[in-house]
């Protein structure tokens, strides 16, 4: 049983002054303390978290509203810039960077009353799939302390089952977000490209960052998406949010009579056999609940990774020019001139993952190879798009595995970048086409969780969520 | 299949301003190799009449009024993780010889 009510629960208590935000956050940074030895956590927001604490108790006692996440601690994945501990998207080139600024996201979410308690580990500016590449420390598994946590957000999911907040922050640029939660079980998601603001978050692939939310439960999850979504002027691609919200307490949901596609291509011999025997048993718990269930093939998904592995790259290459050691960041102080300086600033700064997709990003965007790498993978890209687009037509959701594996063990992986990119194999594809998707636990394999995928039409995100909370029951 | 030589690993460094060990050209010669090769299967892609997508919800220019806005950290706040600051400005080496 989980230490913390839900999250309604909480911030109802807190409310109320039954339970104090001062004892919410010492038992949150106890639980951090007691288990350091997974290394999900980067830093505690220690002081700022008390501070904030109790100025929301304060704000009770006098009678004053908190907002419907009064007191609720949380963790954010150390990508985004909170106030209160440095913001090194665990690489050594931001190690001491004190953001000037927060994220979108944690202002809306503080506006509500969430206090931020910590910053969780993460494969280094987000390039990874086991935090392994965190140029820092990999987090382990909470179910094995010998395998991964999944990744990117890996310090998100981890920290979430084992109960340091009721709920974290991730990143989700191709399965960041759903991949750890499969992993380490619990609910990820990862909502429709511009849905919710990248405002304060380090950019990793603009065409398909979005922000995750890794919780316990989809009612949980969805409540703080509601807070975070919407426009923000300081994102530009952002989309309107929803006029009935995202509150799954809020709306209707079942399963009788919605269409569920079973992806065709996902189900193969390339997916572990007891991955697809957990997922066969959760779509039959599906259909027997009253949804229609077919299978649904998409004939390019096949070629959704190698898409990936240009497009991606090719824009993070774009976005880590900016670590250039003069604004900020870690800058080689003995140069002999500019040019110098910007070489020996990122050869010491950025870690090796980090370098091969720079080194990628800028072949496939030269000059000469252009046409043929980073244009022809956009292209295919709406091959991918057309193919989901007519998958639509005929259901009203997807699913599948999330990924073709349980987690794998610590160091498994490293030795073959092409391997450890297979890991994304079944969640690239929703980022390309900016759809959302949600991971939620569907059983596990010698005591290892395996995740289900649902994926829904792009702003679907409120009809997405119903039908998650309607399955999840049938799982647990 | 493409086969990067230590050149062209050297020449794709000095784009990208990244000083390069002998050791990571190695290594990046033979894994970018393998990761082009990869990819390499996008191009026989049959893609007749596709444009290709760059921005996926549809979105085109959202404009704002050109003024002024205020936004929140102040000068000092933003120089305060600046390597090299002289007179409230970020210092730099020489940029033309």
């Amino acid at each position: 049983m989980s230490v913390w009510p839900s999250i309604v629960e909480i911030a109802r208590q807190v409310q109320s002054g039954r339970l104090k935000a001062a004892e919410l956050v010492d038992r949150s940074l106890e639980a951090i303390a007691n288990k350091n030895d997974y290394k999900a956590i980067i830093a505690t927001t220690e002081e700022r978290a008390r501070k904030r604490a109790k100025e929301i108790d304060e704000c009770v006692r006098k009678g004053q509203k908190v907002g419907k996440l009064a007191g609720v601690p949380f963790i954010a994945k150390d990508n985004f810039l909170v106030f209160g501990a440095d913001t090194t998207a665990a690489s050594n080139i931001l190690r001491g960077f004190d953001a000037p600024y927060q994220a979108t996201v944690i202002a809306r979410l503080e506006a509500e009353g969430a206090i931020c308690v910590a910053k969780a580990n993460l494969d280094a500016f987000g390039h990874g799939a086991s935090t392994e590449n965190s140029d820092f420390m990999v987090t382990k598994n909470p179910h094995d302390k010998t395998r991964v946590a999944g990744g990117s957000s890996g310090g998100s999911a981890a920290a979430v089952v084992l109960d340091m907040a009721p709920f974290a922050l991730g990143t989700d640029t191709g399965g960041s977000t759903r991949q750890p939660a499969s992993f380490a079980g619990c609910v990820g998601y990862k909502p429709t490209y511009g849905l919710i603001s990248r405002s304060g978050v380090i950019a990793m692939a603009s065409s398909t960052d979005t922000i995750g939310t890794l919780a316990r439960s989809v009612e949980d999850a969805s409540l703080v998406i509601d807070v975070m979504a919407g426009i923000d002027s300081l994102d530009s691609v952002t989309i309107d949010k929803d006029a009935a919200g995202y509150d799954t307490a809020k709306t209707d949901y079942k399963l009788k009579g919605n269409r569920i596609g079973l992806i065709k291509e996902y189900m193969t011999d390339d997916v572990d056999k007891g991955v697809r025997k957990v997922i066969g048993v959760a779509v039959t718990k599906l259909k027997k609940a009253g949804a229609e269930i077919k299978e649904i093939s998409l004939p390019s998904l096949p070629l959704s990774l190698a898409t990936y592995y240009i497009v991606v790259p090719a824009e993070i290459s774009s976005n880590l020019s900016r670590y250039d050691g003069q604004r900020y960041g870690y800058s080689y102080k003995d140069a002999k001139d500019l040019e110098a300086s910007y070489n020996k600033s990122r050869a010491t700064g950025f870690g090796y993952e980090a370098k091969r997709r720079i080194m990628i990003g800028t072949y496939v965007l030269s000059s000469g190879y252009y046409d043929a790498y980073y244009k022809q993978a956009q292209i295919v890209r709406t091959k991918l798009i057309n193919e989901f687009n007519n998958a639509f037509k005929e259901v009203d959701f997807l699913a599948g595995p999330v990924t073709p594996t349980t987690a794998f063990k610590v160091g498994e992986n490293t030795k073959d970048p092409l391997k450890m990119y297979l890991a994304d194999v079944m969640t690239v594809a929703a980022s390309l086409v900016g759809i959302p998707a949600i991971s939620i636990p569907a059983g596990t394999i010698q005591g290892l969780p395996v995740g289900l995928q649902l994926m829904a039409p792009q702003r679907q995100d409120r009809v997405l969520l119903g039908l998650a909370r309607a399955s999840e029951d049938l799982f647990a | 299949m493409t086969k990067l030589s230590g050149t062209d690993v050297l020449k794709l460094a000095r784009l990208a301003r990244l000083e390069l060990s002998e050791d990571e050209v190695e290594k990046f010669r033979t894994e970018l190799s393998d990761i082009l090769g990869y990819v390499e299967q996008l191009q026989g892609v049959d893609t007749k009449g596709l444009e290709p997508t760059y921005q996926v919800t549809g979105l085109t220019n959202i404009m704002r009024p050109d003024e002024i806005v205020a936004y929140g950290p102040s000068q000092k706040e933003l120089l305060k993780n600046v390597p090299a600051v002289e007179a409230n400005q970020i210092k730099v080496k020489r940029v033309l010889g």
